[in-house]
């Protein structure tokens, strides 16, 4: 726990800014479980990590790492059951969301936390226009007459770029393409000027040019409005490109977290090492590509020791049994969480 | 290069799908043109990457080399022969030499039926491939050559993940001993780490057995690394064709830069260094395709000439390759940092 409260603060520099009671978000030793007919599957398990203002900080990981299941958990939209958080924090400025009403806990994802997901065409409503769908959070959250709020509407698809914005207002979700849906979303994420902004794979599901283009507005407007922007991506190359710091998940928990130079230069998690090892550069001709061998683990059966040690090259009995290794500090804004961290590091 | 060499090759081939208006008396209104006049070669023991965005054609133009569609003109010959002029009996003969792995490993495997089934189909279809009493055995063989366990003959495909599905979809397209494989997004459905597997297992079974690759992907990484030549595709169209060094350090076609310039690289240091050209708006649809040049719309080069003359894929440039445009000009997009 010693070792949480570190690395909340070492990063910790827009103090004069935010209000009292820390930084926008942080979320401490969280752990969800889901209960399945094949038993409890522990899909988070004790993350921790913070968001300050302004900053873009990447939450990376493979299929069923968690990281999506942390994401709706901020946002208190997981299915209860069968998901349970059986324990850990969630603070807003220094508030926990987890002990407010869900009444309250509206108002928090309206006004503060917002969140934008990967499939925008099955985000919004089919059967409303996007004009209407938008005008409503006005309606709804600011009591604005329906007039004021179509005109905040059109002004929104303006602030995302979408070209004549007063006719498109309009139309229909279906009528947009996988581009600007997706800005719809943001425009409708952006709505009540949210201090942090989730933004879950915002672009797997668009095409390279789209998505330079996606990922550009973003950061415009994260800039613009000094949010703090948690981007979960499984993509290292998106990554590279936009994030401050990065936090790396496996099974459920974060196996090393540093900033974004730190990591790509000196990764010091065999996992992070072997995932860089892996993909494939535009910029750097084929050889053979090393590979993880195995699989990620099933998470109702996640191995003794450290969940990656099936896999891992640098395994040693240590990592075969008893508790997860701790997060062993790198240096002041890097952590690691494997016993053998120097070897994997190296000094070649 | 002899001529013995090439395996496939297109000449002029169009898909175009009609749109029709109208329940009783239908009329056809206009059609999605989704591949039209594509001529591509494909050399012995190569891999040639097809690379575009969605909606270029790609997918239809796998399925047009497998024979899942008929071409609505032009043609496919394979091996020396032209598909068009083949019999049904032939033309299916002909299928057993190209056959297709499927990008949805999900979706692509009957989940009623057993691993060992879905790998020996294809021999229920070809009987004359494998006699009956050899064909459990010629399908474990299979299995194991795919690097999973024979032992699993048995299981059905929700047992496996989403890699090793994959996999079994590759062992179903080795069945028929094929000298082609046309392969429609492999690994785009793979997370990283099984990505890698995936991709070497391809590697290694075209030196096992001499294999020919058509490679079909957006990811253009997964691209240069494992293809010989790359034909990138635009609305139904190839706009530029090269070898690996051609297409990636030295491209001449604006969308092939600008699809080059928008893949993020992996490497922090380098952020802001790049080229970069981001392109506005969206793919038009091909069933209105802009005339002359069809990339204009989104071109930063574009003149008066491209919406009147459409421009010939031709050897271009200094570093002479095919390419699809009026202005062709080498630009380095991916080490314009170093």
């Amino acid at each position: 726990m010693n070792q949480t409260t570190d690395t909340l603060t070492a990063g910790d520099g827009g103090s004069s800014g935010t209000p009292a009671g820390g930084p926008p978000l942080a979320v401490k030793d969280l752990h969800v479980e889901f209960r399945t007919r094949a038993g409890i599957a522990q899909v988070v398990n004790g993350v921790n990590f913070h968001v300050e203002a302004g900053e873009t900080l990447a939450i990376l990981g493979e299929s069923g790492c968690g990281k999506s299941v942390t994401a709706q958990a901020i946002m208190g939209i997981l299915d209860t059951p069968p998901a349970a958080i059986t324990g850990g924090e969630i603070l807003y400025h220094g508030t926990d969301l987890l002990k407010l009403s869900e009444v309250k806990r509206r108002e928090v994802r309206a006004n503060q936390i917002a969140m934008i997901f990967q499939d925008a065409l099955s985000a919004l409503n089919p059967v409303f226009t996007v004009g209407f769908q938008l005008a409503e959070l006005f309606r709804v959250h600011r009591g604005m007459s329906r007039k004021d709020a179509k005109a905040k509407a059109v002004e929104l698809l303006d602030l995302v770029k979408i070209p004549a914005a007063r006719q498109r207002v309009t139309d229909y979700p279906h009528q947009f393409s996988g581009g600007m849906r997706q800005r719809v979303m943001i425009a409708m994420a952006l709505a009540l000027d949210p201090d942090v902004l989730i933004a879950d794979e915002p672009t797997t599901a668009l095409d390279v040019t789209v998505q330079a283009q996606i990922m550009k507005l973003l950061a415009e407007l994260k800039d613009e409005r000094n949010m703090g922007l948690i981007l979960i991506t499984h993509d290292m190359g998106v990554v590279a490109d936009v994030a401050d710091r990065i936090s790396v998940m496996y099974a459920g928990r974060i196996v090393e977290r540093a900033n974004v130079h730190d990591i790509y230069a000196k990764p010091s998690h065999p996992y992070t090492k072997a995932l860089l090892q892996a993909i494939p550069r535009l910029d750097q001709k084929g050889e053979d590509l090393s590979v993880i061998k195995g699989l990620p683990p099933l998470l109702t059966d996640i191995p003794p020791g450290c969940a990656f040690h099936p896999r891992c090259t640098f395994a040693q009995d240590t990592c075969k049994t008893g508790e997860a290794p701790p997060e062993y500090a790198v240096n002041a804004s890097h952590d690691s969480a494997c016993h053998f961290w120097k070897d994997v590091r190296g000094d070649d | 290069m002899e001529m013995t060499d090439v395996v496939l090759e297109t000449s002029g081939l169009v898909k175009h799908f009609p749109l029709t208006s109208g329940i009783v008396f239908k009329r056809k209104v206009g059609a999605v043109q989704a591949v039209d006049g594509v001529n591509l070669t494909l050399n012995r023991r190569e891999t040639l990457g097809v690379v575009g965005e969605s909606g270029c054609g790609k997918s239809t133009l796998a399925k047009l080399l497998v024979g899942l569609e008929r071409p609505s003109a032009g043609s496919i010959t394979v091996n020396g022969t032209d598909l068009s002029d083949l019999s049904n009996e032939e033309l299916r003969r002909s299928r057993r030499d190209i056959q297709l792995v499927m990008q949805d490993p999900y979706t692509s495997l009957n989940p009623r039926m057993t691993v060992g089934d879905i790998i020996g189909e294809p021999f229920d279809i070809h009987t004359d491939v494998v006699p009956k009493n050899e064909r459990q055995g010629k399908v474990r063989e299979l299995i194991d050559l795919v690097g999973l366990n024979p032992d699993h003959i048995n299981r059905y495909p929700h047992q496996f993940s989403g890699g090793q599905r994959q996999r079994i979809g590759i062992a179903r397209a080795l069945a028929l001993r094929p000298k082609i494989i046309v392969c429609d997004e492999p690994v785009s459905a793979l997370d990283v780490s099984v990505q890698a597997q995936v991709m070497n297992l391809l590697d290694q079974l075209q030196k096992e057995l001499d294999l020919s690759y058509v490679f079909i992907a957006h990811d253009l990484s997964v691209v240069r690394h494992i293809a010989d030549r790359v034909a990138v595709m635009y609305l139904g169209k190839v706009v530029e064709v090269g070898t690996h060094t051609e297409i990636y350090e030295h491209p001449t076609h604006p969308y092939t830069q600008a699809l080059l310039s928008a893949v993020p690289v992996p490497d922090p240091t380098l952020r802001g260094m790049r080229d970069e050209i981001v392109l506005e708006g969206d793919v038009p649809s091909p069933a209105d395709p802009p005339s002359g040049c069809r990339f204009r719309t989104r071109c930063w080069k574009a003149q008066d000439i491209c919406a009147t003359d459409e421009p010939a894929l031709e050897n271009r440039a200094e570093r002479p390759h095919l390419s699809a445009c009026h202005f062709a000009e080498e630009r380095d997009v991916i080490h314009a940092a170093t």
